[in-house]
């Protein structure tokens, strides 16, 4: 059996590798940080700049809080046959003071988080395509 | 302070799943209205829909489609779309032409047919559209947000699953003098926490449908009413403002908040905010509401609206639930139309749905479940991206 090909499910929004990060962007003028990447017009009403630097977010933070879904959601979700529960936290970065959403790591349990707990990125597989395992952050615990 | 319109009259179609053709629906609720005022239709000089975007063109040009439905008479129309909030801004369009004095009398409509299940993103590969990226990348449906707000709830304010399972008794009870309602069944404590979890802590039946169902309100200057010899419900304020940036509560269908890195978050939240621009324009406080309809997507999200509402401080509202003020009878009435508990949820009809019922209670006309010597009322709600919508009438 071949292996299969590893690719984001999105380009540009993480960084692989050990210590994966997600991709943002920062004003170059007023400071502020954005994901998903804004690199247009900045979203602070008082800045006009169209000027941003791509930037890796700090790749910890703290629950903000979490839920686990039992129920297959709708297309464009993939889900193969075997539809298992996942769940999904909503993390607070500290430096950027701002709150990221992504699935829990396969393997940790629901009953195992708390709001406050400390969380890191790390890159899993999403799902399969035929020839391509696509990727996508997660949310893990961080372990000493 | 804004100054008052008057509500001349309301009517809605029952709540349900009919499979008919929304403009049937919307036309009843319509024709309703017109009588409860003492109007034909003729008398009517502009259409102001709440749109639904799910019953193609003639959905999207709602306001057109019952001036049309109704008999073309030469009426100006309007058309808003605000999600769950469409409702309020049209209002809030046909109230702003009023107080212009563009017109005197508007009839303001929303109905909607609904498909069955979780709602879902438009289809086609969208990868630019927030809403759809969060379906494909996360499996971030509607009730992922309500069940990250009421963990949040059991984790910072020691909420239980009992508390959220009483919300929804306590609505369904309500509902149940509620002709208008889709669902006429009491449920217990136990029936709640027995349906199947759904989005932990959310159960089934936590958790708002969606229905057909069309809601429909005049409303004309205080002039017009005076001239028909009517002491009317007024509306007082019509809060739909958007968020102050940085929005640092996570809202769907977004990936994240904003960064508060760089500028300081604002004093108030979002759904704070809300409800303290109604409060600001109607000259009043919570303190002189007599009951309040608020968007219960969720039974936990209902505790969130008592603060959001100035009900109570922050972390209260489990107490001011448990010690039964909510509830008809009870201090502070809320849903006592049986909220989206006892409705699901009709997009564009819903917060139409609330200001009919805020004037049949400000008249005493809500029957067996009227709260009593009822003056004041007010309606709170967001719509994706960014809607809000409060209304306040009062006698």
């Amino acid at each position: 059996m071949t292996e299969k090909n590893v690719a984001p499910s999105i380009e540009g929004w993480f960084t692989t590798g050990d210590t994966p990060h997600l991709i943002g962007t920062q004003c170059k003028t007023c400071q502020t940080y954005f994901f998903p990447k804004q690199d247009l017009f900045c979203k602070n009403p008082a800045c006009r700049s169209t000027e941003f630097d791509e930037v890796e977010l700090s790749r910890t933070g703290k629950i903000w809080s979490y839920t686990e879904h039992y129920y297959r959601p709708p297309e464009p979700y993939i889900s193969g046959d075997d539809f298992e529960p996942y769940t999904i936290a909503a993390v607070e970065l500290d430096k950027e003071k701002m709150v990221i959403l992504g699935q829990v790591a396969n393997g940790v349990a629901h009953a195992d988080l708390t709001t406050g707990l400390a969380m890191e990125i790390v890159v899993e597989t999403l799902y399969e395509e035929e020839d391509t395992e696509r990727t996508v952050w997660k949310w893990k615990p961080v372990t000493d | 302070m804004a100054k008052e319109v008057a509500i001349l009259g309301v009517g809605m179609h029952p709540w349900g799943k009919w499979g008919k053709n929304f403009v049937e629906y919307g036309i009843k609720a319509c024709n309703d209205a017109l009588d409860d005022a003492g109007l034909e239709w003729n008398d009517i000089e502009v259409v102001a829909g709440a749109e639904t975007v799910r019953n193609g063109y003639a959905g999207y040009v709602a306001g057109a489609t019952f001036a049309e439905a109704l008999g073309w008479s030469g009426a100006r129309v309007s058309t808003s779309y605000a999600a769950c909030a469409s409702g309020a801004q049209a209002i809030n369009n046909a109230r702003a032409m009023i107080l212009a004095d563009m017109a005197d009398v508007i009839l303001v409509v929303g109905a909607d047919t609904t498909p069955k299940g979780f709602l879902a993103p438009n289809a086609g590969e969208r990868w630019a559209d927030p809403d759809w990226l969060r379906f494909r990348l996360m499996g971030c449906t509607n009730p992922t947000y309500f069940a990250l707000y009421a963990r949040r709830r059991m984790d910072l304010y020691g909420a239980t699953e009992e508390d959220f399972a009483a919300v929804k008794v306590k609505n369904a009870k309500h509902g149940m003098a509620n002709p208008y309602a889709r669902y006429h069944k009491e449920f217990t404590l136990e029936q709640v926490l027995e349906s199947p979890m759904v989005a932990d802590p959310l159960r089934l039946f936590e958790i708002c449908a969606t229905s057909d169902g069309a809601a429909a309100v005049v409303i004309c200057s205080m002039e017009y009413a005076r001239k028909h010899n009517v002491d009317p419900v007024k509306i007082r304020a019509v809060s739909t403002i958007t968020p102050t940036y940085p929005q640092t509560t996570i809202d769907m269908p977004y990936f994240s908040t904003d960064s508060a890195a760089a500028v300081e978050e604002p004093a108030l939240s979002f759904k704070d905010s809300i409800a303290q621009a109604a409060y600001e324009e109607a000259g009043l406080g919570p303190e002189d509401m007599s009951l309040a309809e608020v968007y219960d997507l969720s039974s936990a999200l209902e505790l969130d609206w008592y603060e959001n509402i100035g009900l109570c401080p922050k972390g209260d509202a489990e107490k001011l639930l448990r010690d039964g003020a909510t509830q008809i009878g009870g201090r502070i009435p809320v849903n006592p139309s049986g909220g989206l508990a006892s409705f699901g949820e009709a997009v564009p009809a819903q917060a139409l749905a609330q200001v009919c019922e805020l004037t049949w209670q400000l008249r005493g006309q809500a029957g067996d479940r009227q709260v009593e010597g009822a003056t004041a009322g007010i309606t709170a709600n967001v719509g994706l991206f960014g809607h809000g919508s409060s209304v306040i009438c009062s006698v």
